[in-house]
């Protein structure tokens, strides 16, 4: 597969992926993002962009079950892989996030959501690495992180 | 934007051969950084190995441990014997940012990417790796700390591709990795510092620094000062034979006096204890 695009229109990239479970084929700019392509294109805009250079982490997704800042992944990149978003993750489990007060403007939400529901979905990931550290690609610039800690370790059902 | 899509590495060398300047892309985290703006990037040729199932993975040889080029920060996080028998790797790949880009990275990329702020080129450094490189016309291997050969350049040819990285399994019975940054996790290194002992041997240290010189790099002369078995009563006692190593600079990091100064007590300081040599008054 190749393309040729010196002008900015001309070629686009025709892949399939699995989007929250359902298959998605679809014609790509090579120099499309991830984030932009769910975004703009998918129609999935609870991925939220903030720092564009993967440190903030609220644009995260998983990628074949391993998450991912979205703003560093070429769309063309995820052909033949899964992708999850904030949009597959069920309203019902959020309730934890909410009562321990770990939202406050909600744009690093989403992305600490999906940390910390890959973090649930792999508990086994706790016995090397504390909690602490393995959200630390997730920044939050309002509340600080000690509710967001709560919070999901309420979710995860660990020690409160 | 021109993107080549091979399936095979033997494609991926034949289409490397026939454009000439194509940049390699694996896990493209730093390629993307702030990429929106980066407007020149976007009409340069790309190759994707990121599909390329041949360069996945670690393996281990009776005398070697081998990452593949796509081999991950998360990968080598997942090995349990790579913790035990090379355990600066597990703490590097900690290093580099937090799980979305352990997830992506590669060491390989971190290599290519030619940064004298990296932060797993120095522990492969430290434990002697060497580098694999591919072309339609063969194979070659060269060692890591011959690699580069000034800033963000190395002895890779345009149609060459690192395939893999293979660390010697060579006993070290001291090992420490030391990154200084702005905080704790999440940031780039202001300085670096490994060091690795072998267990036996005349010439058993080697020290790594980073963001002090226009490259990773090992420092010979400190080595050499360290493998005489030198007294050192002081951080300053280290200082010339930094010197003759590394070139620290002022940039938005950080500035060239506090990176000597930090460099040359951090490595005094892990000493203590373990060289002879060191001992603080």
């Amino acid at each position: 597969m190749q393309t040729t695009a010196s002008n900015p229109a001309a070629s686009t990239l025709q892949i399939a992926f699995s989007l929250n479970g359902q298959a998605i084929d679809i014609a790509v700019d090579p120099r499309e993002r991830l984030l932009d392509t769910l975004r703009y294109r998918l129609n999935l805009p609870g991925t939220k962009e903030g720092c564009g250079e993967g440190e903030c982490g609220a644009c995260t997704v998983t990628i074949d079950d391993l998450p991912a800042n979205s703003c560093l992944v070429p769309t063309f990149q995820v052909r033949g892989c899964s992708v999850r978003t904030i949009e597959s993750v069920p309203k019902a489990e959020l309730g934890p996030m909410l009562a321990a007060g770990a939202t406050q403007c909600g744009a690093c939400t989403p992305g600490v959501v999906m940390t910390a529901h890959w973090i649930k979905q792999h508990s086994q990931v706790l016995e090397s690495q504390t909690l602490r550290a393995l959200m630390a690609g997730n920044l939050c610039r309002c509340t600080g992180y000690d509710g967001i800690i709560d919070g999901v370790r309420r979710w995860i059902g660990g020690p409160q | 934007m021109n993107v080549l899509m091979p399936t095979s590495l033997a494609e991926a060398c034949t289409l490397c051969a026939k454009h000439p300047g194509v940049i390699p892309m694996a896990g493209a985290t730093d390629l993307l950084v702030h990429w929106p703006l980066r407007q020149a990037e976007h009409d340069k040729s790309y190759l994707d190995l990121s599909k390329l199932s041949e360069l996945r993975g670690v393996r281990w040889t009776a005398d070697s441990l081998t990452l593949g080029a796509l081999a991950t920060y998360w990968d080598v996080l997942q090995d349990a014997r790579i913790a035990s028998v090379f355990p600066l790797l597990p703490d590097a790949a900690r290093q580099v940012g937090a799980i979305q880009i352990q997830s992506r990275g590669t060491w390989a990329g971190n290599i290519a990417n030619g940064s004298p702020a990296a932060d797993g080129v120095p522990v492969l450094m430290a434990y002697d790796a060497s580098v694999t490189l591919a072309s339609a016309h063969g194979t070659r291997t060269v060692p890591l700390r011959s690699y580069y050969t000034g800033y963000r350049a190395s002895v890779r040819k345009p149609d060459e591709l690192i395939v893999s990285i293979e660390i010697p399994l060579v006993a070290c019975d001291f090992a420490v990795f030391h990154k200084v940054g702005a905080r704790k996790a999440q940031a780039i290194t202001k300085v670096g510092l490994v060091i690795t002992r072998l267990a036996s041997g005349s010439q058993r240290w080697r020290v790594v620094a980073s963001s002090v010189a226009a490259t990773i790099k090992r420092c010979p002369t400190v080595e050499a000062l360290l493998n005489t078995g030198t007294p050192l009563k002081a951080p300053a006692d280290l200082s010339a034979a930094f010197a003759a190593d590394v070139a620290p600079i002022d940039d938005i990091r950080s500035t060239a006096d506090y990176r000597r100064t930090v460099l040359a007590r951090l490595l005094f300081h892990s000493l203590q204890g373990v060289y002879d040599g060191a001992a603080a008054p």
